[in-house]
């Protein structure tokens, strides 16, 4: 059982790697996806005998719904209707933002283990996993140009966050993980209505374009 | 004791005498996905007959340099087989940080090869020698890395000690790193060895060719060594990646068994990879390297926590 709770972290930090390393938006969004679904089977794999089935179980289904599906398949929609394919010269290349990725991945590995943490006692990747997925969601937001790898990024950046609140998952209500899952998809959502803007506007998504705005 | 003995003879004799059979098998798996009949799986073996048999053509602007390449490049990965722990076995020689050794006698192989490709003044092989050590220089990392996780996960630093009975607790205990260590170790094969993605074996096409360029001034026996120590540095990496991979522990004449389909297997991985991808650009190329250093570098860094 450890064994596979372990190769889903590795799956987790390795899927980071390859949404950072691809240029090509299908793969991106695909790999994010998937980082979505392999989170809806932690809270099975971490569950220990005193929660209640119940609440572990909406907490996987919804995951596995919103992050796996649902907003991959709004962003999929997104790229089709403004029909780009690839992150063209992203501020940041491929091969720098990967060995940074893996800078950040091999300090959250070095270091998560002196962090005082409120619930010691879960799986020792889980802190490492969520600090190395945060990494990845912020490098993707400051490094790449297109709007929805933005979105993407920042899609990855929750994927870290929601690891990290299976650390506390004993103890927090549904609701509020609910509610967490309902924040992301809003800002998706929004998200998908500026990519809109943005693309009628000036007929592509490089957001160095929002700097030459005047009023 | 003598059993022990017999069984190194034995892998030193296949280590000789099979490269080139894996080699057919690789071209027989892409002659069926292309549904083709292909050569047969012995056709290595009748070209190195045929290219020992004819004489060599020299160009007045070569040294000795040029003659020496093949024969030192041969010569250097023959010796690197000599530290390989065939099958778990223990290697014919060991002893411990061999296989920095094994490593840099590769290197040597490639550095031969390099300088002859040099000597004959032609640019279109300077553009190919360029290009074989820019990405050699990649993969070198990616190897090492595999190599430290080995060494981290079986507490070894001889090939033998990391290859050998300890390998199948260190699986027990890090098998997600020793997997990702795996991957990376077959990228590193399939560029070490100027295999599709990253180079195309059959092309003599300028824009395409890494490897192949640098041979192109070799004929007759120089040809017939040079193809001959490409298969053996293949039959290499597929003994490292198929007793990495099949780390279960298996002894004597069994264990010659396991090993052999193990290559077999590697030759048909390597065919079916060659058939359904295409070749990368090459600007994409360091890309996958350093990919699969950065896979490797986090399989030591699950190991050293």
């Amino acid at each position: 059982m450890s064994t596979w709770t372990e190769l889903v972290f590795v799956l987790v930090v390795v899927l980071d790697f390859f949404v950072l390393a691809s240029s090509r938006l299908k793969a991106v969004i695909r790999g994010a996806a998937a980082q979505g679904a392999l989170l809806s089977l932690l809270p099975l794999l971490l569950a220990t005998g005193k929660v209640e089935l119940g609440h572990v179980l909406v907490l996987s289904i919804g995951a596995l719904l919103v992050k796996g599906v649902a907003i991959p398949w709004l962003i999929l929609w997104a790229i089709r209707e403004a029909s780009i394919r690839r992150e063209v010269e992203p501020i940041v290349g491929f091969v720098p933002s990967l060995i940074l990725g893996a800078v950040g991945v091999a300090l959250a590995f070095a270091f998560s283990s002196a962090m005082p943490l409120p619930m010691p006692g879960k799986h020792a990747d889980l802190v490492p996993s969520a600090l190395s997925t945060v990494w990845t969601g912020l490098l993707l937001i400051v490094s790449r140009r297109k709007a929805v790898t933005q979105v993407i990024g920042f899609l990855v950046l929750e994927n870290g966050v929601f690891l990290f609140g299976l650390l506390l998952s004993d103890f927090m209500p549904a609701m509020v993980e609910a509610g967490v899952l309902l924040d992301l998809f809003a800002a998706v959502f929004v998200m998908g209505i500026v990519i809109f803007d943005i693309n009628r506007e000036f007929s592509s998504l490089d957001t160095e374009k929002l700097s030459a705005l005047r009023d | 004791m003598i059993a022990s003995i017999l069984l190194r003879l034995l892998y030193l004799v296949l280590f000789l005498a099979l490269p080139p059979l894996v080699l057919g098998v690789v071209n027989r798996v892409k002659s069926v996905f292309a549904g083709r009949q292909g050569p047969p799986l012995w056709q290595l073996y009748a070209d190195l007959w045929r290219l020992a048999r004819k004489g060599a053509v020299y160009s007045r602007t070569t040294t000795w340099v040029f003659r020496a390449g093949p024969v030192v490049a041969l010569a250097a990965v023959a010796s690197a087989g000599l530290l390989m722990a065939f099958g778990g076995s223990p290697a014919a020689f060991s002893f411990g940080g061999d296989f920095v050794l094994f490593a840099y006698l590769l290197g040597l192989a490639r550095f031969a090869t390099v300088l002859a490709a040099l000597d004959t003044g032609s640019s279109f092989e300077g553009m190919g020698a360029a290009r074989e050590v820019t990405f050699s220089s990649l993969a070198e990392p990616a190897l090492f890395l595999c190599l430290a996780t080995l060494a981290r996960a079986t507490g070894s630093l001889s090939l033998t000690g990391m290859l050998g009975p300890a390998l199948p607790d260190a699986w027990s205990h890090a098998a997600p790193a020793l997997l990702l260590a795996s991957i990376a170790l077959f990228v590193v094969a399939l560029a070490e060895n100027a295999r599709i993605p990253f180079d195309d074996p059959n092309t003599h096409l300028e824009l395409t060719m890494i490897h192949e360029v640098m041979v192109l001034d070799h004929s007759g026996p120089d040809l017939a060594l040079i193809l001959y120590g490409a298969s053996l540095k293949l039959f290499l990496f597929g003994a490292l990646f198929v007793r990495l991979a099949l780390g279960f522990p298996v002894q004597g004449l069994a264990g010659v068994g396991v090993f052999l389909a193990g290559i077999v297997g590697f030759g048909v991985l390597v065919g079916v990879v060659e058939s359904t991808m295409a070749r990368l650009r090459l600007v994409r190329v360091p890309q996958l390297l350093v990919g699969a250093s950065v896979l490797s570098a986090f399989s030591l860094v699950l190991l050293l926590r």
